[in-house]
């Protein structure tokens, strides 16, 4: 009896191993697919929803007349796009921003560095130095934009008053449209410095004392050719992160404005995501806003792109 | 051309001594090697002698010149780094130029740009150009000069390295184990390689390592560096065979050097691990010592007797050529390793007896203190030669 159960268990076997470990194989790629889109979906779900789905909202809305609240819209086309780009404000907000983040960008890299550079050269305080430069990037703008309105106020101000003081001439910052832009970026670079300078500092802390070391052997030992053979080269990827962040940061300034300015006087301090602002929610043209978030979705885009390809080829020295 | 004179250096890191009084005297054109396990502070000499670290006493004088408080690149020094320091983002080229460039171009011509239009700097350029030409053919890097450090391997960099430091034709050479991050093979080819361009450059190296195979194969001296301090200064052979302090040989020489435990008895006799050794060296009877013996100085015998130790067989390995036998001895707490040829020694298995000679001139005598006690009439060798300059 076990004779012809072991015969006959032999005869099945050939013919019958093949299917199952190929059914075996199968079941396993299906649990491993499984297993792929239960991990992956929960994050692809919410990309969507939050991300995409939004994204080719504003994309549909910009290309109709729609007004927000309104019950009926029909398709325009690219009018919208025209009426921007001809929309003398629009130029304006935009040649705005560009100067803006023309100063702040090369503004905020350059006092980060500098400051990066003292501290990590001092022995005491390092700790405290990093913490106050820090502070404001941590604190909530609109209430530091209310202590800036203090301090720059015409009469009251604490810098007018000063510049008073010292026989200097006073403006009223804020309401003089060749002063509130650069002061705007005054401020912008305040705000983001303490992260660039952050940042650099963890960057510095990273070169290997050895390149210093072979610097001196070298004969590169004085302190600007010190930088300019270590330093500054080693700091690339950390300087192209940072002006990265701070341009896109500076694109998107909004508190500011709103708070101190509300983009004028006239329009010398409108400001790209605030014509957007009230473009969309104030006047309502939501159809007319949804175009400037295009228009500013593809300068971000751009901005991160170029990122990419900088960073891999200029800067990571492969 | 230039020797370097180290005089009582002393170097301290807060509250911890790292260099105790080293005093050395290196010859012109010598390969001298500084030898010791890790954290005995010879990349911390080092780095004093070149200028990037500040001793706290002592001096150094790089030929006839003392350069204590003298910067780096003042001191006719160069150097190849353990991590080899090459600038990650200049290529081949610009990485063995920089020396050229710091030293035959002004502030003004190395600008960026501007720099390459002032007088001067064009025929400036093209010499460097050529000299770093002529310099990675030498190596056999010529056809790398376009590539980024990133770009090449652990071999290729390290001959970069020694490029850039070539290049200047300083007086004096200093690696600071340049071929710790190679693989076994290419440390080999490399080690003959440095021996190679020691010999055509004829300069002074200082080259620092752990690893007493390179010490032993590329040095005219060896310098022995245990705890930050230098414990025997002398060519290869003779810090293998006349070591001065029991530290020493046990650092070099692979099997370990045994050492026993020994009494020393009336008449020249010496008792350790069950037998008993005759012994020509003026020791106090009773006084404890220990003996080394190197693991090839044993011999076969037939049977027990003076100068001859016994024990049980605890393993034996087959090595090719040669056999090493541990030999378990009364009393002692680690086996007794002999190598043995395999041709005169046949058939030993583990558990067997067996009887090892040593010939009285081959045993080391230390006394307790670690010091080498030698025999009667006899000077260690360093000390003959130094008297011989003396003279
Ligand atoms: N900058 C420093 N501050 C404090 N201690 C230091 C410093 N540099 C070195 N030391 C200490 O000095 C000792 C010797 O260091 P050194 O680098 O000279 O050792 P080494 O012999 O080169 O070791 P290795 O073979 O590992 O490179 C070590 O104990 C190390 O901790
Ligand atoms: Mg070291």
């Amino acid at each position: 009896m076990s004779m012809t159960a072991h015969t006959a268990g032999k005869q099945v076997r050939p013919s019958q191993t093949p299917r199952t470990s190929s059914g075996a194989l199968r079941r396993h790629r299906s649990a491993e697919i499984f297993a792929a889109w239960s991990l992956a979906g929960p994050a692809l779900l919410l990309l969507v929803v939050l991300f995409f789905l939004p994204v080719f909202g504003v994309f549909a809305i910009a290309l109709t007349d729609w007004e927000f609240g309104a019950s009926s819209l029909s398709f325009v086309g690219l009018a919208n796009f025209r009426e921007v780009f001809a929309d003398e404000g629009f130029r304006i907000s935009l040649i705005n921003t560009i100067l803006y983040v023309v100063i702040v960008v090369p503004g905020t890299i350059a006092l980060g560095l500098a400051i990066a550079l003292l501290i990590e050269s001092g022995k005491s305080f390092r700790a405290f130095y990093r913490a106050i430069h820090f502070l404001p990037f941590m604190a909530t703008l609109t209430a530091m934009a209310i202590a800036w309105e203090a301090l720059l106020h015409p009469t009251i101000g604490l810098i007018n008053q000063t510049l008073a003081g010292l026989g200097l001439p006073t403006a009223n910052w804020l309401r003089d449209e060749n002063t509130v832009l650069p002061v705007l970026a005054g401020i912008g670079i305040w705000q983001n410095l303490g992260y660039a300078m952050v940042l650099f500092l963890a960057g510095l802390k990273s070169i290997p004392q050895d390149l210093y070391d072979a610097a001196d052997i070298d004969g590169a030992d004085a302190w600007l050719d010190r930088l300019r053979t270590v330093t500054l080269p080693m700091l690339g990827p950390v300087t192209m992160f940072i002006f990265i962040v701070v341009a896109l940061k500076a694109f998107e300034t909004f508190d500011t404005v709103q708070v101190l300015t509300q983009g004028g006087p006239g329009h010398a301090s409108e400001m790209l995501l605030y014509t957007l602002y009230r473009e969309s929610f104030e006047y309502l043209r939501t159809g007319y806003g949804a175009s400037v978030a295009v228009v500013f979705l593809f300068i971000v885009v751009a901005l991160t792109l170029i990122q990419a390809r900088v960073m891999d080829k200029r800067v990571h020295y492969q | 051309m230039a020797g370097i004179t180290i005089e009582k250096i002393e170097k301290t890191f807060g509250a911890t001594t790292v260099l105790r009084d080293v005093s050395l005297d290196i010859a012109d054109g010598e390969f001298l090697t500084l030898l010791g396990p890790s954290g005995c502070g010879k990349s911390t000499l080092l780095r004093i002698l070149a200028g990037l670290e500040v001793q706290t006493g002592g001096s150094v004088a790089i030929g006839d010149r003392v350069v204590d408080g003298v910067r780096p690149k003042l001191r006719d020094v160069a150097m190849v780094f353990q991590s080899y320091a090459l600038y990650p983002h200049m290529t081949v080229q610009e990485n063995m130029s920089v020396p050229l460039r710091m030293r035959r171009l002004s502030n003004w011509q190395r600008l960026p740009l501007i720099g390459r239009f002032l007088p001067g700097s064009k025929a400036v350029a093209a010499e460097i150009e050529n000299e770093v030409m002529r310099t990675a053919k030498a190596l056999g890097i010529g056809h790398l000069l376009g590539r980024k450090p990133g770009q090449l391997s652990g071999g290729q960099r390290q001959r970069v390295a020694v490029g850039r430091a070539m290049v200047r034709q300083a007086a004096v050479f200093l690696m600071d184990e340049p071929l710790s991050n190679l693989d076994a093979k290419l440390r080999v080819q490399m080690r003959a390689e440095i021996k190679e361009l020691h010999k055509r450059l004829g300069v002074t190296f200082v080259y620092v390592t752990h690893d007493q195979s390179e010490a032993m194969t590329m040095s005219d001296r060896v310098a022995v560096m245990l705890d930050g301090e230098l414990l025997q200064v002398a060519p290869p052979q003779e810090i293998y065979a006349d070591p001065d302090d029991r530290r020493v040989a046990e650092f070099i020489g692979s099997p370990k050097i045994n050492i026993l435990d020994a009494k020393m008895h009336e008449n020249g006799l010496a008792s350790m691990a069950g037998t008993a050794f005759a012994v020509r060296a003026p020791i106090a009877r009773g006084s404890s010592l220990s003996i080394g013996i190197r693991p090839e100085a044993f011999h076969l015998v037939d049977s027990h007797g003076v100068n001859i130790l016994t024990g049980a067989v605890r393993l034996v390995e087959h090595m090719g050529s040669d056999l090493f036998v541990h030999l378990d001895v009364p009393g002692g707490d680690h086996p007794v390793v002999a190598r043995l040829l395999a041709e005169r020694a046949p058939q030993i298995s583990s558990g067997q007896t067996l009887h090892l000679g040593v010939k009285p001139e081959r045993l080391l005598l230390f006394a307790a203190d670690g010091k080498r006690i030698r025999p009667h009439g006899q000077l260690g060798a360093t000390v003959v030669r130094m008297k011989e300059r003396l003279q």
